[in-house]
């Protein structure tokens, strides 16, 4: 093995003291080579960004210190160097790039400006060389017409434009260690693939090695040449990428793939990783994540494991595979939760319950002194669908399509501008407020972000009262006593009912937001991207609960998110959206497996998977340019034909018909006819 | 409500020993408004007890050293302003003459702490003397026993009156007095703390040893060491006061003779009643407004930011001028409304306090609208929509509460600008009532002996001192609350 570029060395960080002593990096090491993607892998919380701080020697002190331990940049101990000398450091030898484009550029400066103070400082360059490598820089990151955008602000630019200008940022110096954290996390995933491709093109190009972070096996999948696990502050599991997905070894790292939802475990519950992780101010005694773990005996709560390394380069930390510990105790055998789930349909299942015909929700653009409609935003445009009763239909697209935007017209709590919403064969958009009201309690609302859907002053009992209270539904002793038995349906023990939204982690809000949706018994829940703030493993949990509900309470749901993953795994029908338009719409089959539009075709193309890279398979080409465009200025003709790759002349005149392909699958492209002879010229 | 018998108890004999007491309560529209303020707040108190989510960063402020002393001195400002906000008159002796079933009161309203401070208020000088001092600070013209004329210092009437020679005996007798006052002081402050130690230590249940080496290493659940420290201090205060005082002007007098420590003292009322009540006036505007603004957002929050812009750009001090001296020439057209002059006086702070609300609403009103704005896109307000909640209900349930915070900061950071607000318009000669004891009376009183030599400096050090001492504990006071109330503190 060459010698390594950067050298982490049973490294801990911690912050605040005494009793609060929080080890957020609790002996962490690893190697990266140069030239090499190393990939750190974990849940929010793991510790995984404070070691990439750490290593740029950024943690804030003085509530954090880096406590023991070495980093080693070419033989080189980072933290004996004076801060003087760090700072040569720090974007010359070691850059980063962080998670959040639109907060990491300084809004008063322009991204020249930005660029070139970084080559300033660490090259020496001044003047119209300085502007020229600049320009070079913006060029190689794919950033088009860079002599304009020299001289333009962060906010001029889209999200994954600021992200790539981070690019150049970080590699204005030139730097030998790239470090990632979550890059690509904030961007839709049409543009995570340009991102993704841009930093490989990168790497291949200047030689340099990059230490990725991220929660998200699917990128690891697809950029990294080694993989390192971190589970509550420590590295359980580090492995090559072939071996780590062809046979995962840590019990943490198996479930993370079980329960990744996707298409082969529909009808299936998820596995779950059972409660969340354990702060990192617990003194630890045993294996940290034992009481999470199916396969735990006793000598993993009274020793922690120690690291074992197994075949090359490969290592985990777990007592099942400590060669001292042989054999391993019998108790492993636990059979993956793989209960199918009963073919009998849901009560109501099929009855007509919420028919969306020619949705338009338009926002008026104000101007001037008397407040002139000068132009409109055109969220939502022409949408139309129905939903039967007990099935689910994923709403799919990208951030800014209008998904949201739509099921709040649903709900009413947007007015929308035009268009029919029938719920049970009432008319909503006609309905006087007193009467809606009324109505309101059958349809209910989850919001993504389970921090801010609850009101942090109430305690958790009187917010899933609050709808019951509303609607009128029992007297106190009837209410309380299904506030209790609401919070059971969801996995709660209803004795935390006196407690505050703060108490609770993410996933447990996210359960109580769905007992408050259920408080009501509403017969259609729209979900707002429910899990998407989530990790995997919480995830899992949220999508069982949702699938059970359906499966017992007749349920329907419009989902709308952005993550194919969860729609393979939940949906029954899919409608893709594009700038406030449905384009793609079928039964989940239909679309996932063979989608027909150009934007479906990309949009699957894009999400990173493992299966593809597991099997070493070239992602397929088809691979959108550009961003979507503002929904208050749409292209002529169809909308997506500026991204296109098969656009024609058509596509810039006129907007496409709808043409019923088969069945239930329904695009609006030109490529396709009604009749179902397929594609009309060679795709 | 068993469990607040004792103080409603307490009111209760406080308000029959006043109702048999020989004096006729005088109930200001101040005092009024004072004690609904005082009503408020307890019941502020009794409701934060109950929710963890407000007591938990009140507590963060008490446990800080220097909010915890501030609080001590805030405290003892409100005893006195509370103190000088019972107002009676004494009921005279029946004089031959008259009916004997008419009760005749005196044309001197008084306070409690008037009462207190008698020989204060009492012992009234000839004019200006410094402060300890035996004479008066200017010669005077006196004629002897012989029938000659003479230019000297008299001797005060009541400041050292107890010395045969003030010239070699004050000092000594100054020596005497501090140091018996400073073992008095030690002495009553050691009793008080060992008392409440043992208090605490029953309370605790623990040793009184173990409570006493809590507190000195800071262990204990509250930063004793900082309140009993201050207490300290206020109680050498008192202890000073009382020794020397009582001899002697401890702050000298002013022009017409009036003790300077007793007009500091009595200056504390209108300090408080100006902010707080200005508050509690502006409040209901503030928050109404700036939520509907906020909340409703159209037509309505038009017409809101209308109205506020259009009184924030008409300079406050015209508009306070014009409405304080349209007051003043209804008090002058209408001297019948008034029995007494200290009631004509409060008729006027109370228009003060109205205008000065008046003018500073739009601050708050603006903050609460752009918050409002955010809070009403938060997620649980729509959840609250989708349940089909009503708009009041939303108002009061979910966004009250949640900018209550913002209200609470601006109002403990804007009382000490209007306590200085006073003293400026006072100064301006728009501010309170000439008749009417405030520390901007004093200074503007005091301003035009600044010029003359030797200088007149003890009204104007005294009131600085004391409106210092209140504006420097409330702004430290607001720094707690502020940071503990501050959600980039990490407190959800």
């Amino acid at each position: 093995m060459t010698e390594p570029l950067l050298q982490v060395d049973s490294l801990r960080t911690t912050f605040g003291s005494g009793d609060r002593l929080v080890r957020a990096v609790d002996g962490v090491s690893f190697d990266i080579a140069p030239g090499e993607t190393f990939a750190l892998l974990g849940e929010s919380g793991c510790g995984k960004s404070m070691t990439a701080l750490s290593a740029m020697r950024l943690v804030p002190e003085p509530a954090g210190r880096i406590s023991h331990g070495a980093i080693r940049l070419h033989g080189e101990d980072l933290l004996a160097l004076p801060e003087v000398a760090m700072r040569d450091v720090r974007g010359r030898r070691i850059a980063m790039i962080f998670q959040e484009p639109m907060t990491s550029l300084n809004p008063v400066l322009t991204v020249g400006e930005q660029i070139g103070e970084s080559l300033e400082r660490h090259l020496g360059l001044r003047g119209g060389q300085r502007r020229r490598r600049v320009l070079a820089l913006l060029d190689s990151v794919g950033i088009p017409d860079p002599a304009r955008r020299f001289g333009e602000y962060p906010h001029q630019l889209s999200g994954g434009m600021k992200q790539r200008v981070m690019i150049a940022i970080a590699l204005a110096g030139e730097p030998e260690l790239l470090i990632a954290d979550e890059p690509t996390t904030a961007l839709d995933v049409t543009i995570q693939a340009q991102v993704l491709d841009l930093m490989r093109q990168l790497q291949k190009d200047m030689g340099m090695s990059i230490l990725l972070i991220t929660h998200d096996l699917g990128v690891v999948a697809e950029m990294a040449d080694r993989v390192a696990v971190m589970y509550a502050g420590q590295i359980v599991e580090q492995a090559s990428r072939e071996s780590f997905f062809a046979d995962p070894k840590h019990p943490y790292s198996r479930k993370l793939f079980e329960s990744l939802p996707n298409m082969g475990k529909r009808g299936q519950r998820l596995a779950v990783i059972r409660g969340s992780v354990p702060s990192l101010a617990t003194v630890f005694r045993g294996c940290r994540f034992v009481d999470r773990c199916d396969y735990a005996w006793e000598a993993c709560r009274e020793q922690a494991p120690v690291w074992t390394p197994l075949a090359a380069g490969q290592g985990v930390r777990c007592h099942l595979h400590d060669p001292a510990r042989q054999p391993a105790p019998v108790a492993m055998a636990v059979a993956a939760a793989k209960t199918a789930v009963g073919d009998t349909p849901p009560p109501g299942d099929g009855e007509e319950l919420l028919r969306v015909d020619g949705l338009k929700v338009h926002f008026p653009i104000h101007k001037g002194l008397l407040r002139r409609v000068a132009n409109v935003v055109r969220a939502v445009d022409d949408v139309s669908f129905d939903i039967p009763a007990a099935r689910t239909l994923a709403l799919v697209g990208e951030s800014g399509c209008g998904k949201t935007t739509a099921g709040k017209g649903i709900l009413q709590l947007i007015p929308p501008t035009a268009g029919m919403v029938r719920f049970a064969g009432r008319e909503l958009t006609a309905l006087p407020a007193r009467e809606l009201r009324r109505q309101r309690g059958e349809l209910q609302i989850i919001f993504q972000d389970p921090f801010s859907s609850m009101n942090p002053r109430m305690m958790i009992t009187d917010i899933i009262e609050e709808g019951m209270v509303t609607q009128g539904i029992g007297d106190a002793a009837a209410r309380a006593a299904r506030v209790d038995r609401l919070l059971n349906q969801v996995g709660l023990s209803p004795e935390l009912k006196h407690r505050y939204p703060h108490e609770f982690s993410g996933g447990q809000r996210q359960r109580i937001c769905i007992a408050r949706a259920l408080a009501v018994e509403p017969r259609l829940i729209v979900c707002d991207e429910p899990t998407s703030a989530l990790d995997v493993s919480v995830q899992a949990q949220i999508l069982n609960l949702l699938k059970d509900l359906q499966d017992q309470l007749g349920l329907a749901f419009l989902f709308i998110t952005h993550d194919l993953s969860v729609v393979e795994y939940l949906a029954h029908e899919v409608a893709v959206m594009y700038l406030g338009r449905i384009v793609e719409q079928g039964s989940v089959e239909e679309v996932l497996n063979n989608p027909l539009h150009p934007y479906t075709q990309a949009l699957l193309a894009a999400v990173p998977s493992i299966e593809k890279s597991a099997e070493g398979v070239e992602r397929k080409v088809l691979k959108v340019e550009g961003e979507m465009p503002s929904p208050v200025n749409p292209p002529s003709g169809c909308h997506f034909h500026p991204r296109c790759p098969l656009a024609m002349d058509v596509c810039r005149r006129d907007y496409p018909p709808q043409a019923t392909v088969e069945g239930t699958h329904v695009t609006r492209c030109f490529l396709y006819k009604t009749q179902s002879e397929g594609p009309q010229s060679g795709a | 409500m068993t469990r607040h018998w004792k103080p409603l108890a307490l009111l209760a004999a406080l308000g029959l020993g006043l109702w048999w007491a020989p004096v006729k309560i005088v109930l200001l529209w101040t005092d009024a408004l004072v004690f609904l303020l005082v009503g408020v707040l307890v019941a502020f108190v009794l409701y934060v007890r109950g929710k963890p989510h407000l007591r938990a960063p009140w507590g963060q402020v008490i446990r800080r050293p220097l909010a915890a002393a501030s609080l001590v001195v805030l405290s003892a400002y409100v005893v006195v302003g509370l103190l000088d906000s019972v107002h009676f008159r004494e009921r005279l002796a029946p004089q031959a003459g008259t009916a004997v079933d008419q009760d005749f009161y005196a044309v001197e309203v008084l306070s409690l702490l008037d009462l207190l401070t008698t020989p204060l208020r009492t012992r009234l000088e000839k004019s200006y003397s410094a402060p300890l001092a035996a004479h008066l600070y200017s010669k005077e013209t006196v004629t002897l026993e012989d029938g000659s004329t003479t230019r000297l210092y008299p001797r005060l009437q009541y400041g050292g009156a107890h010395l045969d020679d003030p010239a070699s005996e004050r000092s000594a007798d100054i020596a005497q007095r501090s140091l018996s006052a400073l073992l008095l002081g030690l002495l009553a402050w050691a009793t008080l703390v060992a008392l409440w130690i043992a208090w605490l230590a029953r309370r605790h249940r623990h040793g009184f040893r173990d409570e006493l080496q809590a507190i000195l290493r800071g262990q204990a659940d509250l930063p004793w060491r900082s309140i009993f420290a201050t207490l300290g201090v206020l109680i050498l205060f008192i202890a000073f006061a009382l020794k020397l005082g009582l001899a002697y002007h401890l702050l000298g007098t002013d022009k017409v003779g009036n003790d300077v420590l007793y007009l500091s003292l009595k200056s504390i009322r209108t300090g408080l009643v100006i902010g707080t009540l200005t508050t509690l006036i502006m409040l209901p505007f503030a928050v109404l407004l700036g939520i509907m603004a906020g909340y409703f957002r159209g037509w309505v929050d038009d017409v809101i930011q209308y109205i506020y812009t259009t009184l924030s750009s008409i300079p406050g001090v015209l508009l306070i001028a014009a409405a304080i001296l349209s007051v003043q020439v209804y008090i002058a057209n209408n001297p019948e409304l008034f029995e007494t002059v200290v009631e004509r006086a409060d008729l006027r702070l109370l228009f003060l306090c109205m205008i000065l609300g008046i003018t500073s609403w739009t601050g708050l009103c603006r903050l609460l609208r752009g918050e409002t704005l955010k809070l009403r896109e938060m997620e649980y307000i729509q959840a609250a929509q989708a349940f089909g909640v009503g708009h009041f209900k939303i108002i009061s349930r979910h966004i009250l509460p949640n900018v209550m915070h913002i209200v609470l900061i601006s109002v403990v950071l804007d009382f000490s600008a209007l306590v200085l607000a006073e003293a400026v318009l006072s100064y301006v000669g728009v501010g309170v009532d000439p008749s009417m004891v405030s520390w901007g009376n004093m200074i503007n009183s005091a301003r035009l002996e600044m010029a003359r030599e030797p200088v007149v400096w003890w009204s104007l050090i005294a009131a600085f001192c004391f409106m210092f001492l209140l504006v420097l504990a409330a702004n430290l006071f607001s720094d707690a609350v502020r940071d503990a109330f501050d959600p980039r503190t990490g407190r959800g």
